[in-house]
């Protein structure tokens, strides 16, 4: 890892889109090294929340504290990445991507980063696939490809929307173990998921949010009933004409 | 000889020559452009600012005759005004950029047409649409050939950035690779290709040669590099070929070398060794798996 992991803390942190918040007032600290999963209802703004860690979303009100980590300091794996799977461009290529922040516009790839690269491709379970055009593969495959370039950015937090989402059991399977494997390196992982099964059988900690953070704690006194109950109300209860939040900032 | 024909009219007349020599120049710079805008999904891109380049020029050949300077610095600044404005407008208010740039290429046109036709009576429509390739002067010559070095020497610079940032263009911003001043830098060097090609081509016709092999280079080839190589192939194949058309059958120069382009195009379509129509209708036996 090139920088070891700071606590990432949310002070009342709110993101709106065109006024109305999808994020609203959560505050709260991912530790070093933990391992979290963000649940809650469609809409509840688990999306825009990891977003504005990353810094990819603007942050309304409040701050977001990355302990002198910059946003690109952290590896980012977006919902279903809207990517051209027809770009004419090999398996290899992609995941030698992760290589940017060493490698820059100009610098070589020499044979120990082109070695990390064919390591990582074995370590999601794709060794040998480097010269496949990406066109050839699968999305369940292309999901590893994707896991492989975040080995390569060796960043000390990642981060990943819905990762395993059209994903079969096989594959969630390996890819949960490269999960594993930056948790077990110390690195700070923060996961949008939606199977409370998998969360309480992977994930020791949990935020569940609905727009505000319902829970955030450890995973099984987060993912309760009556916690549940109450994120959804709180999803369903999206008021058209609210009047402006008169909470203190 | 059978290749006589094909070579006779470069030996005898030097317009021919500087012609060939013109277009052969185009052919190394337009394409590789070319093959990123379709990968870009900007391929209609091309065409409006073939379009969009139009009063710039109108208005240099009206205020400094038909000169070089004046065309290609009237035409330059108008096309990079364009690309600036379409860019600016949709970054503010979300507005779509092909739309945004619809929209300014459509006045800009227009623009232009007022201008060529209230101007100077010595400018031809026709010759700032169709170009006139037959006509190329040293002046011309060393204009294209000096965009074509610099378009080259700026891609192999920037073909790092460019290639992830066209496939994930999220990934590198996020990384801290910049986003928009590839984008921007890459539509200058389209603008600046697009000048130089219509003193040869015309603003109409240069863009055929920009994209027509580009779009027939993914039936050659799986990769971005091969696709560059196809398509700059294929430009000097329809140059020679159009060239060639136009000396022995009097036919405009500049549409018969995008006729040329457009006939590989078809070639690759149906018959080239990657997805073409022939490719799928030969049924290969399936592998064991």
């Amino acid at each position: 890892m090139r920088r070891a992991p700071s606590p990432i803390t949310l002070a009342n942190v709110t993101v709106a889109y065109d006024r109305q918040p999808a994020v609203h007032h959560v505050s709260g600290t991912f530790r070093p090294g933990s391992l979290t999963a963000i649940v809650g209802p469609n809409g509840a703004g688990k999306t825009t929340l990891v977003k504005a860690i990353t810094g990819a979303a603007r942050v309304d009100e409040g701050r977001i504290d990355r302990g002198g980590l910059a946003p690109s300091d952290i590896a980012y794996l977006p919902q279903q990445a809207v990517l051209d799977r027809s770009f004419p461009i090999s398996c290899l290529d992609v995941v030698l991507m992760g290589h940017w922040r060493r490698v820059g516009l100009f610098r070589r790839i020499g044979p120990t980063l082109l070695r990390e690269a064919e390591e990582a491709l074995e370590a999601v379970g794709l060794g040998g696939f480097g010269d496949r055009p990406i066109a050839t593969v699968s999305a369940g495959q292309f999901q590893r490809l994707l896991f492989a370039r975040i080995l390569l950015e060796d960043c000390p937090v990642v981060v990943l929307d819905e990762p395993f989402t059209a994903i079969d059991a096989k594959t969630t399977a390996d890819l949960l173990g490269v999960v594993s494997r930056w948790h077990g390196e110390g690195r700070t992982v923060i996961a949008v998921l939606h199977d409370h099964d998998l969360v309480r059988a992977h994930f020791p900690n949990t935020l569940l949010v609905a727009r505000e953070a319902i829970a955030w704690g450890s995973t099984p006194e987060v993912l309760t009933a009556s916690n549940a109950l109450r994120a959804r109300q709180m999803a369903e209860a999206w008021a058209e004409s609210a009047a402006v939040c008169a909470r203190a900032a | 000889m059978l290749f006589e024909p094909l070579i006779s009219p470069f030996i005898e007349f030097a317009f021919m020559r500087r012609a060939l020599v013109g277009c052969l120049a185009l052919s190394l710079a337009a394409p590789p452009l070319g093959v990123f805008l379709v990968l870009r999904r900007l391929s209609l891109i091309g065409d409006a600012l073939g379009h969009a380049i139009l009063p710039g020029v109108a208005l240099g050949a009206t205020l400094g005759g038909l000169s070089l300077a004046a065309m290609s610095a009237g035409g330059l600044v108008a096309g990079l005004a364009i690309v600036l404005l379409a860019g600016l407008a949709a970054r503010g208010t979300g507005l779509r950029e092909d739309a945004s740039l619809a929209g300014f290429y459509l006045v800009a046109l227009a623009l232009g047409v007022v201008i060529v036709s209230a101007g100077s009576p010595g400018v031809d429509l026709m010759d700032l649409l169709f170009g006139a390739v037959l006509g190329v002067d040293d002046g011309a010559l060393l204009f294209i050939a000096s965009v074509a070095t610099l378009t080259l020497v700026s891609l192999a610079l920037m073909w790092r950035p460019l290639v992830v940032e066209t496939f994930d263009p999220g990934f590198l911003r996020h990384a801290g690779g910049g986003g928009v001043a590839w984008h921007l830098m890459f539509l200058a060097l389209v603008v600046l290709t697009l000048v130089a090609a219509f003193h040869a081509l015309g603003t109409l016709m240069a863009v055929g040669l920009m994209m027509l092999p580009a779009t027939g280079a993914r039936f050659w080839s799986a990769t971005v590099g091969g696709q560059v190589v196809a398509a700059v192939m294929m430009a000097m194949v329809a140059s020679v070929l159009g060239l060639v058309v136009s000396f022995h059958a009097d036919v405009p120069s500049g549409p018969a070398i995008v006729l040329a382009a457009g006939a590989l195009w078809v070639a690759g379509l149906l018959a080239g060794p990657r997805g073409s129509l022939l490719r799928q209708r030969i049924s290969r036996p399936h592998l064991a798996g």
